[in-house]
């Protein structure tokens, strides 16, 4: 077993851990750690297919690291929205779950 | 080997513009982030006009590639005549609801600029940058990266009032659309590793019916359907989309969840391999004809406007999928007119479904309230918006002569001719729904006032706009059928 299929395996490790976290968490910070988790699984697994891709005396194939630079700004973004989000509804309903509510609350005032 | 053709540089244009005015609204706020906003719209639906001509009149795609370089090391924008129809109609509903937001994101002159509307005018070009994004982009990780501008610009504009119950559904919404995004992206990674590039041209023909090419098919169309609403992960649509104020609630379900389905369209007619194809088309059309059953069945039995409106985009976004099967399993003749029927429906349920958020909007403002059953008095206050909001209904339900009809008509032509008769019994169970909630409210509408009902007067400019996506929707449908060769340029 290679240095690279450590990684992969590690890779599909934290995305495991990172989907289970998301579907079966009902606190939103702990959702979005889970995001983050299992984001970290994703990029790790571009890195796993840059190296796999090495050619012509390159380490490795640049494009996927371009792509992981890109996905981290993404996720970076994306992450700081929901962070946001579960701030002001924390502020506004002082509590930070999405679990259902009773029928008449959810329902959207005029 | 793709090439800048003749008049490339619309395709660009058609990004950067957008883009430029989002970051000048940015800079000068106020009563110019208004007037900016407005004016770049205008432009852009001038240069969507104009490469859906050049388009239609050339019966070739157009290309640009980005600083000369040749995928796949470089990227191409690529506008075929889906991108090009679907291009025009969010610029027209684009710009109809930018139109009809002047009113409540107004800044009089003299006053400090609101969140609200400096917010608004920000965004709403945002929105067409990311559209244009997601329809001109020619590599698969750039349509990622432009789902996930979607996902932020709709976040935004649907958190516009700032309402506690708003941002528990929003939040489930981003929740949702996050997992979608990294399952796409995830699947991206598995398909750069198997064949070391991600250009939809370099791709199509190419691809292996293998296990990582299985896998990475699943999940990307995994994560788009979890962006679409399809029925079973349809439950954050709803309301998220009725949370939102109404011009949001126009731009998320009539413009928002298509940017996923070209998407996918993308990805199962360009990319994945036949067998993929031919064995999930079913499992999507099933998926999509129980969003159309319980979608319209719960519709029917919504006591709010709104969540009505909203419960009607996940059935009619159920129809979007009936397509697939017919697509995969056909003769030429036949899957072109369902490739046509498909992607009509999803044009005129933009115009259609976005005139019925707005008309919902402006009549839960001026009833003060929008529950179904006590909307009497509606249509004597705002006739033009009741009539608008029918004429939408009209289109979802599928009667003639609208573009609904035409849709409707044309996939279920090509079901019965491709032998799978029960997807017709899905579309005509499914309009009989359609007409059964939206009787419920324009009857309601139509009714004698309640004592005490007190309705405002809507301003005349919000109706028109209304009406003109409602009669956008029905023109669709007297159009001859030449006009629509459009659609088929480049197609699959």
């Amino acid at each position: 077993m290679t240095g690279t299929d450590i990684l992969a395996l590690a890779a599909c490790g934290l995305v495991a851990i990172g989907l289970y976290g998301l579907v079966a968490q009902a606190e939103v910070l702990r959702k979005i750690i889970a995001f983050n988790l299992l984001g970290a699984g994703v990029f790790l697994l571009f890195g796993v297919v840059a190296r796999r891709g090495a050619a012509a005396g390159l380490g490795g194939d640049p494009v996927p690291q371009a792509m992981v630079i890109t996905g981290l700004v993404v996720a970076f973004a994306a992450t700081a929205l929901a962070l946001v989000l579960t701030l002001r509804l924390y502020q506004i309903a002082g509590a930070a779950t999405v679990a259902e509510d009773p029928p008449e609350r959810t329902a959207s005032e005029p | 080997m793709t090439a800048t053709t003749q008049g490339g540089w619309l395709l660009v244009m058609a990004l950067t513009l957008p883009a430029g005015a989002m970051l000048l609204a940015f800079v000068a706020g106020g009563r110019h982030a208004r007037t900016i906003s407005l004016a770049a719209l205008g432009l852009w639906l001038v240069i969507a006009f104009a490469i859906a001509a050049q388009v239609q009149s050339g019966g070739a795609p157009l290309s640009y590639v980005i600083g000369g370089w040749q995928p796949p090391l470089g990227m191409a924008l690529r506008a075929d005549g889906l991108s090009a129809a679907m291009l025009l109609t969010g610029a027209v509903v684009l710009l109809a609801v930018a139109l009809f937001g002047r009113t409540p994101y107004d800044t009089p002159r003299g006053a400090p600029e609101s969140r609200a509307a400096y917010a608004f005018w920000c965004f709403v070009p945002a929105l067409a940058a990311s559209l244009a994004a997601a329809f001109l982009g020619g590599d698969l990780f750039n349509l990622f990266v432009a789902l996930e501008m979607l996902t932020f610009t709709a976040l935004a504009l649907a958190c516009l009032d700032g309402r506690p119950s708003q941002f528990k559904s929003e939040l489930r919404y981003l929740l949702f659309a996050l997992i979608g995004s990294v399952l796409y992206l995830l699947g991206t990674g598995l398909l750069y590793g198997a064949y070391g590039t991600l250009d939809i041209a370099l791709l199509a023909g190419r691809t292996r019916a293998d296990a990582p090419t299985m896998v990475a098919g699943a999940l990307m169309t995994a994560g788009l359907i979890a962006k679409m609403a399809l029925f079973p992960l349809h439950l954050w649509l709803p309301p998220a989309h009725a949370g939102a104020p109404a011009a949001a609630s126009a731009l998320l379900s009539g413009l928002v969840v298509k940017g996923a389905f070209v998407l996918l369209l993308r990805l199962w007619f360009w990319v994945l391999p036949a067998p993929f194809v031919l064995g999930g088309a079913s499992v999507l059309a099933a998926l999509g004809a129980t969003a159309i059953v319980v979608g319209s069945v719960v519709a029917l039995r919504q006591e709010r406007l709104k969540l009505l409106v909203a419960y009607s985009t996940v059935a009619q976004m159920g129809y979007l999928f009936l397509m697939f099967p017919l697509l995969a399993a056909a003769d030429a003749e036949t899957a072109s007119r369902a490739w046509l029927g498909g992607v009509l429906q999803a044009i005129s349920h933009a115009l259609a479904k976005a005139a019925m958020f707005l008309g919902a909007g402006l009549v839960a403002a001026s009833l003060g309230h929008d529950r179904v059953n006590a909307l009497g008095g509606a249509a004597r206050a705002m006739p033009v918006t009741v009539i608008a909001f029918a004429l939408g209904g009209l289109s979802l339900m599928g009667l003639p002569p609208s573009g609904g009809f035409s849709a409707k008509w044309l996939l279920l032509r090509a079901s019965v001719e491709t032998g799978q008769w029960w997807w017709s019994l899905v579309i005509l169970a499914g309009g009989l729904l359609t007409g059964g909630y939206v009787y419920r409210i324009v009857a309601a509408a139509l009714s004698a006032p309640a004592p005490g009902c007190m309705a405002r007067p809507v301003p005349r400019a919000q109706e028109y706009c209304v009406l003109a996506l409602a009669v956008a929707s029905m023109l669709l449908g007297v159009l001859p059928l030449y006009a629509f060769g459009l659609v088929r340029v480049g197609a699959p």
